[in-house]
This record gives C-alpha cells, structure tokens and sequence, in this order.
C-alpha cells in the first residue's frame, strides 16, 4: 500500500492548471492511479471531458506518454500499444523494463459506445489497466443519460419533466460484468478515498493480465452541487451503499470499505441538483424505488463477500 | 525469384509475412478473411515474430493498429467492404497522425443489400481519409504493391497510411502464377522501420491526439496535403526502383496501346486485364484502341491522366461504383474535374458497371469499345453516364 509519504515523492503525471471544472473529480482519479505505479506509465484516453480539458493543443498536461485515439476505443488503442510493447520487446527493440499500460474513459465511453472495445480487449489478456472515471452521465457533451446514470438523475436527454421523473432505468453494473469476464483484478472505488483508490492501482499494477477499475466521479456540473463538496459527496455514495467499495481478486470478493451506519439514500441525493425535483411531493415511491434497489445490489454483494449469509 | 502460384489473398499474405510486420492487428471479413487466416498459421508456425492481436472488430482492429504505430511499431491489416467502413471513422486519424500503417483491401459492394462480391464503392467510400490507394490488375500486382508500400508509405516525404487494393473473389481467390522475391531480398528491400517518435519513448514523453480547435486544426491538415503531393512523385520512384531491382515497373498509371490511339478505355484493377484482351484484338482488326489503367487512385494522378489521354478522341471511363451524386463513378468525376482548363478533350463516356460482383465479359468490352468509334466518329456524347449491363 502506497503511503502518503511514497505519493509525494513521486513524480507528477498530470500538471495542474488543466481546464477542469474547479471541484472536478478526474484529475483527482487520474492522479491518484498513476501515481500509485512505481514503474513508468502509458496512458490512452477516450474521447471526453479527461482528454478535452487535459490536451488543448499547443498545450499539454501530461507528463506521461499519452494517446487519445477517438470515443469508443480506448481500451483497443491501448491493447496496440501494449502489443507494440510485448512486440519490440520480444525483438530486442526497445528496453526491457516494465511499463504500466493505463486506458481512461468515461461512462460514456466505457458503458455504453466503448463497451465493445472494453470487452474484446479485456478477453485477449492483454496487460493492462482500463479505469472508469464514471460521472454517470456524458457530461462532456452536455449531460445526456448514459447507462450508468441511476435512476431518478436528470440529465439533458432523460430530464425531470412534467410526466417524467428523469431517468426511469436504474443503472448497468458494470463492474459486476467486467467480473464476468473473470479478470485477475477487478475493483470498485471513488473520489473521496485516495488510499482505498491507490492500494487498488498498485494491485492492478502489481498483477499480470488484464485489470479493470471502476470509480465514481462526483461531476459539480452534472450532479450540481457545491464546488467543494465532490469528496463528501463521493463519501456518502460510499456510506449510503449506492457505490460499494470492494475488490474481486481471481473471483474472490472482498468489501474493501464498509460504512459504520448504512446511511438513507437521500443523504447522497440531497446534496445533488440533479435529483432535486425527487423531493417533489408525488415523488416519494421513485425514492423508495432507489433505496430498494441500492439495499438489494448491496446484500447481494455482501453476501458474495462472506458478509452476509446466503438467503435460503 | 521463385515462381509461385497464389491467389491474391494468399499473395498478400505471403508479402505479409515477408514483411513479418512487428504488430497485425485484424477481424475476418469475406472476401479479405484469408489474408487474416493465413497470416494467423503463420503466427501459430512462428514464422514470422509479429505479434498478432485478433480483435473483436475492424473498429478496433484499426484502432489497435493507430495504437501500435504510435508506439513505434511497423502495422499492418487487411479487410473488406462493410469492415473499411468500421475502420472508417478511424482511417483519417491514423493519416493525421502520420501513421505509415499498409491495409490489405479487398474490394467489395457494400450493404445493403448485402452482397459479397466485387465492387469498388468500399474503397471509393474512404478515398478522402489521407490514404494512399492503389488498385491492383492481379495477383502480382497486389503482392508487388503490398512490398511498395511498405517503402512508399515510410517515406519520409509521405508518412501516410496506404493500401493496397485487389477485386474480391476475381482476384482474391483466383489461383494466379506470380514471382515471388526471397525471404532475404524482401528484408533488404523494405529495410528497417525508422521510428520518428514513439509513445514507448519513456525519455521523451508525448502527447498525440490533442484537441485541436480552430486556430491550430487547419495548419495540421495542410501536413497531409503536402505528403500527397510528394507522394506522387514517391510512388513514381519506388515503382521505377522496383522495376530496375526485379523486372516489374510501376507507374501512377500504365498505359497499353495508348499512344496512337483514338478511342480508349480507362479502368482500375482487374477489369484492365479483359481490357487488353480486347484491344490486342481490335488492333488486330486495325482499330487504334488503347487502355489507361489508373493504379493509384489516391494520390489522384490527374496530369498524367490528362496527358495520357490528350490525343484520344473518345475515351470509356469504367467505374465500379457509383456516388449516387447523378454524376456516375468517382473515377470519371475526377478525371473530369482534371480536364477542367483543357481546350481540347476526349470525348468521355461514364460507365458505371459491374455492382455487387456483376460480370463484365469481353463481349461487353467490345460492345463498349464499339461505342467509342461511334462516338468518335460522330463527335457526341450520346449519354454522359451509362449504368452498363443492368437490366431494365
């Protein structure tokens, strides 16, 4: 486990004055990944607010190698570069070191139009981590629902109107499919918690084959709510059990985080513009959907994590 | 130079493993899947030490492919129709990104209907993507052209993607006699990758794929203008040094019979070698026919089409797709375009021919010829754009 210490000596990969939104959380995540490897790293990203707001040319904020590529690929854009690696190694071309090969992407660009390109990529094998800045909407382009936009959110194509409460599906899990796919390492993590989050790098890191993360990013913009709130907020998704944090490591499961009191759904969506109109009188049975949902996700997983008897 | 017979997938697939490119990255398409199949054997026997990534799509296989290149690595792939097109929305990333990535193309119709057959509206769909493209008449000629462009692409003065095209099922899977070079001369002739800059570059760290808005984008494009201008003159050189090494000479075009004469047909890929059939015979018969095969499409060699046709009454401009624009085939567009400022100029008929696969056969050539010395000998255009050998 990185400490503190360790983390502040390592070298930079992301330069600050990006053009991020103040209170942002992807930077934080990106910083937060790739400082947790003590070998060099690779990075491709998706199309979206991380490549946007990070490489307005002529300038950049990497200090890392760095490839955006287009929308939905870019898990297989660093599945090239990480055969291009194994390649030239092979024939003596390049130094033999190890290098960490890291993809980005959005919820957008990893649930929905860059699932395919996830997927294939993850079956091949190859070494390398695909991270999830999930902010649960396609907020670079505006806030459209995506398929890991919860129930209940507005968002500019699923919005809260007159006959409609938002977005009436509850969101993919994708994390439980990328378990699924039987990776090594697959794990579930958010801003707010830089130690849970960066042990979980280092493990992927530290393991061969294909690693997939998957953490959610308070997005002040989309989510509306208070600049300086966006670890608090990641917090509550946490202690509200509407975020687990755990880890499946060779298929088994552990609870890497768990709240000391099970907060009420509502704690976590106070806070947030995009669930305001649910406080709406005639909207309590959407709340009580939500809370049914979260409270069934969250025995299934304790019970996958030996937390929980199985129910007979 | 041994003498071998191939098809022209197993043709390509043998430049391909001469090449033993560093990364392949590919998905089956018919008519293109062997290309993939049999390189993959060739993977399986190690005979080549490409690391060879089978995806789950031609959007990522040319997306692996940008990937690769990136990071320094000579790339290659081959598909087909409807699989061009998903590699599409990648195709003029990997050209701004100065990628000399070679693609084994083999043309076919696209959908719909779905059709597995021969036309060139696949390769036509993505001619102004900032790739190199030239068509092949046969079996040699893709395996000769897949070799070229290795060399043209990784030019310095080009650094583009390219590829190399041959007709679906008339090429791709006929059994044709080709010389094939050795093992050794192929790695001498194409020589060692030179890396310009790389994302495995661990000292020298690089970010590609900026956001490029409106102050910088259209200074990034005129890069790609540029390397097809010297492209032409590239390609020219190659081929010619091709020639001088092994015996077969290369040009933008070639011309058969061209020079005296008054009618003329001009076409891309294998239609050209029923062409020459039938000239040889209206030569016989006294008639000055003549053909001008168009070898790169992309870069359009306009001043050599003009020039090679100047003193042709009447020419037959064969295309294997249609744009759907009321304007015929993009061949016969361009070549129009190219003869804007001309005072003078053949007489051009388009035919637009042979969709999905549909046959063209010596009769037809000669029916089409035929038309020609009516058209020359009258000194009109009965009809500017024909869609020939459909049915009514």
């Amino acid at each position: 486990m990185p400490t503190l210490k360790d983390l502040a000596t390592r070298k930079d990969p992301l330069t600050g004055g990006h053009r991020a939104c103040a209170g942002c959380g992807a930077p934080i995540i990106v910083r937060q990944v790739l400082m947790a490897s003590k070998e060099p790293v690779v990075v491709t990203s998706a199309t979206g607010c991380l490549e946007v707001v990070t490489t307005i040319f002529p300038y950049t904020a990497w200090n890392v190698n760095f490839l955006h590529n287009a929308f939905e690929n870019s898990a297989a854009t660093c599945s090239g570069i990480e055969a291009a690696y194994k390649s030239l190694k092979r024939k003596g071309k390049i130094k033999a070191e190890k290098i960490n090969f890291v993809a980005f992407g959005g919820d957008g660009g990893t649930y929905d139009i860059g699932f395919q390109s996830l997927s294939g990529a993850m079956e091949r094998g190859h070494d390398m981590l695909y991270v999830c800045y999930n902010n649960e909407a396609y907020m670079n382009t505006g806030i459209q629902r995506s398929s890991a936009t919860p129930k209940g959110a507005s968002t500019t194509t699923a919005p809260a109107g007159k006959v409609q409460p938002g977005k009436v599906q509850f969101s993919k899990n994708l994390t439980e499919i990328m378990v699924a796919h039987d990776l090594p390492y697959v794990a579930q993590s958010a801003v707010g918690f830089w130690r849970d989050l960066t042990t979980k790098a280092e493990k992927a890191f530290n393991t061969q084959g294909p690693k997939f993360i998957n953490v959610l990013q308070p997005c002040r913009l989309g989510w509306a709510y208070d600049p300086s709130k966006t670890c608090e907020i990641g917090r509550l998704a946490a202690d509200t059990c509407i975020w687990p944090l755990y880890e499946v490591e060779n298929g088994k499961y552990k609870l890497t985080y768990k709240p000391k009191e099970k907060k009420p759904v509502t704690e976590f969506l106070k806070l947030q513009g995009r669930f305001r109109h649910l406080t709406k009188p005639g909207n309590e049975a959407i709340i009580e959907a939500i809370q049914k949902e979260v409270d069934r996700r969250w025995q299934n997983l304790l019970v996958r994590c030996g937390e929980a008897p199985k129910a007979s | 130079m041994p003498t071998i017979a191939k098809t022209g997938n197993e043709a390509m697939a043998e430049a391909m493993r001469q090449i033993d490119p560093d990364v392949v990255a590919a998905y089956p398409i018919t008519p293109a899947t062997e290309v993939v199949m049999i390189f993959s054997q060739f993977v399986a026997d190690g005979l080549v030490g490409t690391e060879f990534v089978a995806v789950e799509s031609e959007h990522s296989a040319m997306s692996a492919c940008v990937g690769a290149a990136s990071a320094g690595c000579r790339v290659m792939t081959g598909t087909s129709s409807q699989g061009l097109q998903l590699m599409s929305e990648i195709l003029p990333i990997a050209s701004a990104l100065r990628q000399p990535i070679v693609l084994c193309e083999v043309n076919r119709a696209l959908s719909g209907p779905i059709n597995i057959h021969c036309d060139h509206s696949d390769t036509m769909a993505v001619r102004d993507f900032g790739w190199i493209q030239l068509f092949s008449e046969n079996a040699q000629e893709a395996y000769d052209n897949i070799l070229q462009l290795v060399r043209i692409t990784e030019n310095e003065k080009v650094r583009l993607p390219g590829m190399a095209t041959t007709d679906g099922f008339i090429i791709s899977h006929c059994m044709e006699k080709i010389e094939s070079l050795d093992d050794a001369e192929v790695k001498k002739y194409i020589g060692d990758f030179k890396v310009i800059k790389s994302t495995l570059d661990l000292d020298k760290p690089i970010t590609l794929g900026s956001l490029d808005l409106q102050d910088y984008y259209f200074e990034h494009k005129m890069p790609i203008v540029e390397a097809m201008k010297e492209a032409k003159q590239v390609i020219l050189e190659v081929g010619k040094d091709f020639g001088q090494r092994y015996g077969r000479e290369y040009g933008l075009i070639e011309e058969y019979k061209l020079a005296d004469a008054e009618i003329a047909m001009v076409a891309l890929g294998s239609t050209c070698g029923t062409a020459r059939a039938v000239i040889d015979e209206l030569r016989e018969k006294g008639v000055k026919a003549g053909l001008l095969k168009v070898r790169a499409f992309r870069p359009f060699p306009a001043e050599e089409i003009v020039k090679a046709l100047a003193k042709v009454k009447a020419a037959a401009v064969l295309d294997r797709s249609d744009m759907f624009s009321n304007q015929g085939g993009q061949l016969c567009c361009e070549i129009k375009s190219a003869m804007y400022d001309l005072k003078q100029k053949p007489l051009l008929t388009n035919y637009v021919y042979g969709l999905g696969g549909r046959e063209i056969s010596l009769e037809d050539i000669r029916k089409i010829f035929a038309e020609q010395q009516g058209t020359a000998s009258s000194g009109k255009v009965k009809q500017a754009v024909q869609h020939f050998g459909v049915r009514e």
